[in-house]
């Protein structure tokens, strides 16, 4: 079959691979229809996230067609079914998982070791996302082996486009869940670094929640604009002082929930104004990649909250611990517990709540992926979201 | 005429006030050019630098010939960096005058200090134009319409409010009367 495969930094290409087999008595098959690039998938390709090997299969946002399925499987899945796989893979019965904290689910893991040593404790197995979280082969190809699938899987209705459904996967829980973090108030400002599809996600997110007023802040003018279609006011970093704006749109109190959609590749700005400066001082800050923290830290309004979906791998320098510990604040993060919303999520979809494709910009075939991930990552072409078609 | 680049408010724009200011710089070389061909003696008189009037005539044909490259040409950017070499000429030789016993050395003060002048709109006009595009940029996409709420944003906005945050995902019940300021039935802390 066809898949992409990651050769090394910037190094993806659309090989011939082996088709996966049954390995497990729980595993299934899934011939893919649709696929996405995600932003973590840019982790992997710039290598900022270590744990890769040349010829790891890459992809974890991926829905598609039941075309096998292991003995132990068959109760939950038969051939035949429509299914997104949710980017986490789950056993559905370890203490975690029953709490319904699917992305630290400790079974999945087959490097559970590795991950413990690096973590203190092992977190969930993933699709295509390094061998620390179990080296499994990802999704964008034309078949997937889902580990554990009676429990990785989602139903879903034949009514809906695979565009409507796709990002159940990842990106619409993942938005959903930042917002979910924020314990939004009818009376809340919250505040969202980056407006890549998680920001869009959380956007939306945001607004059914029905915060008071949302604010997205980001660079790229292709964003911002889809941004503001959400319903947010938009905030040009390149161009304003982030913290000045924040403080004027909240007469000077700071948003109440900061959520962090950006992640270990974070920009700093280019403009160096008095503002920024003073924040630069009481954070002791070095123009370093943090930087959505670091600001987000300074600027939230105390007893407020930082919702943090964008990921991190390692150490972060210069976190200013002072101002959360002295503020007060909550920090919620981690890895998104995907099929803890998704049921409700779907509902919401089918009610018309929100209809997700709405982040698509690009639609190609699985050989024209290699070219799609470096225009993703440069923003190039207005890219903001891309399906594969494999 | 050059373009505004991916990173500016006004993105892919034809940038029309730099391509006058270049325009202002091609008259104003030819104008200066024709003075300098046509009155070579008056102004080595002015300066103080009697028996260079060929060496003034030169460069008056010089600046008409870049005059003209900046309003003939499609792209003045070469031509507008060709001013900046010839400022500095410019500059050098008025440098010379001030040596020894010239008693126009106050005319001589006052011409370098209307060439830096100058020099610095020719820099600042370069230096634009090389950082802009030749070409405009495709138009940005246009993604106003895509709200992601297929009954409009009124309809979607709180429309989750059903949704009820589960315990593990709430905000610490302490810290909600500091980030909710109408909440008038809690009590206010106290120290
Ligand atoms: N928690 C999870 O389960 C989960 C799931 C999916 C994605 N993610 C993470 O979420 C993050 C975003 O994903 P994405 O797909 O939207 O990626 P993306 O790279 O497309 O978007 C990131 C955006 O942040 C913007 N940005 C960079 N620096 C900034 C700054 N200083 N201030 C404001 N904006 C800035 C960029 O311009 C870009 O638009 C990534 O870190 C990704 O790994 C987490
Ligand atoms: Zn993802
Ligand atoms: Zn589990």
């Amino acid at each position: 079959m066809k898949a992409l495969v990651w050769h090394g930094t910037t190094d993806i290409r659309c090989d011939s691979v082996p088709d996966p087999q049954i390995e497990h008595p729980r595993d299934a098959i899934i011939k893919v229809t649709s696929c996405a690039i995600c932003g973590s998938d840019l982790h992997l390709y710039d290598h900022f996230m270590p744990g890769m090997k040349s010829g790891d299969i890459m992809g974890h946002e991926s829905m598609g067609e039941v075309v096998e399925v292991g003995p132990e499987a068959k109760g939950k899945l038969k051939v035949g079914d429509r299914v997104v796989i949710p980017f986490t893979i789950i056993c559905g019965e370890c203490d975690q998982c029953k709490r319904g904290n699917f992305s630290v689910c400790e079974r999945t893991n087959r490097n559970g070791h590795i991950a413990a040593k690096a973590f203190g404790h092992t977190t969930a197995g993933l699709f295509g996302y390094t061998h620390l979280t179990g080296g499994y082969p990802g999704g964008q190809a034309e078949y997937l082996r889902v580990p554990f699938a009676d429990a990785t899987h989602i139903k879903v209705p034949s009514t809906l486009s695979d565009e409507q459904l796709l990002f159940l996967s990842d990106i619409f829980p993942t938005g959903w869940q930042a917002a979910v973090q924020c314990d939004i108030e009818p009376t809340d400002t919250v505040a969202i670094w980056g407006a890549g599809p998680v920001g869009q996600m959380a956007i939306r997110s945001a607004i059914l929640l029905g915060a008071k007023q949302v604010i997205a802040i980001d660079r790229v003018p292709e964003r911002l604009d889809m941004a503001r279609a959400g319903g947010a006011i938009t905030i040009n970093f390149d161009e304003e002082s982030v913290i000045e704006r924040l403080n004027e749109l909240t007469n000077g109190k700071g948003p109440e929930k900061c959520i962090d959609s950006v992640g270990m590749e974070a920009h700093a700005a280019g403009t160096v104004d008095a503002m920024y400066d003073r924040v630069k001082q009481a954070t002791m800050m070095e123009t370093d990649r943090p930087h959505v923290l670091r600001e987000m830290a300074y600027v939230c309004r105390p007893a407020g909250t930082l919702s943090v979906p964008g990921v991190y791998g390692g150490l972060l320098d210069k976190i200013p611990f002072g101002a959360i510990m002295n503020k007060g604040l909550t920090i919620r993060t981690g890895q998104t517990h995907v099929n803890r919303w998704t049921d409700d999520l779907l509902r919401r979809i089918e009610e018309g709540q929100i209809d997700p494709s709405f982040v698509i910009t690009h639609t190609v075939g699985l050989d024209e992926g290699p070219d799609m991930y470096k225009i993703f990552r440069d923003k190039q072409d207005g890219c903001i979201k891309v399906v594969l078609k494999p | 005429m050059r373009y505004e680049t991916e990173r500016t408010r006004r993105r892919g724009h034809a940038d029309t006030a730099t391509d006058t200011l270049a325009r202002g710089l091609g008259i104003f070389s030819i104008a200066l050019g024709i003075a300098e061909v046509v009155a070579p003696r008056a102004l080595a008189r002015a300066l103080g630098m009697k028996g260079q009037e060929g060496l003034i005539a030169g460069y008056g044909v010089r600046e008409i010939a870049t005059g003209i490259g900046i309003l003939a040409s499609k792209d003045p950017t070469p031509w507008i960096w060709g001013r900046v070499a010839g400022d500095g000429l410019d500059l050098a030789t008025l440098a010379t005058a001030l040596e020894g016993r010239n008693p126009k050395k106050g005319n001589v003060g006052i011409a370098m200090a209307a060439v830096a002048g100058v020099t610095a709109l020719d820099v600042y006009c370069a230096q634009t134009l090389s950082r802009e595009t030749t070409h405009p940029l495709p138009p940005m996409q246009d993604y106003s319409d895509r709200t992601g709420y297929p009954g409009g944003i009124e309809q979607s906005h709180g429309a989750a409010r059903d949704f009820e945050v589960p315990r593990d995902f709430r905000a610490p019940e302490a810290m909600r009367p500091y980030t909710q300021p109408q909440a008038p039935q809690r009590p206010t802390p106290s120290m």
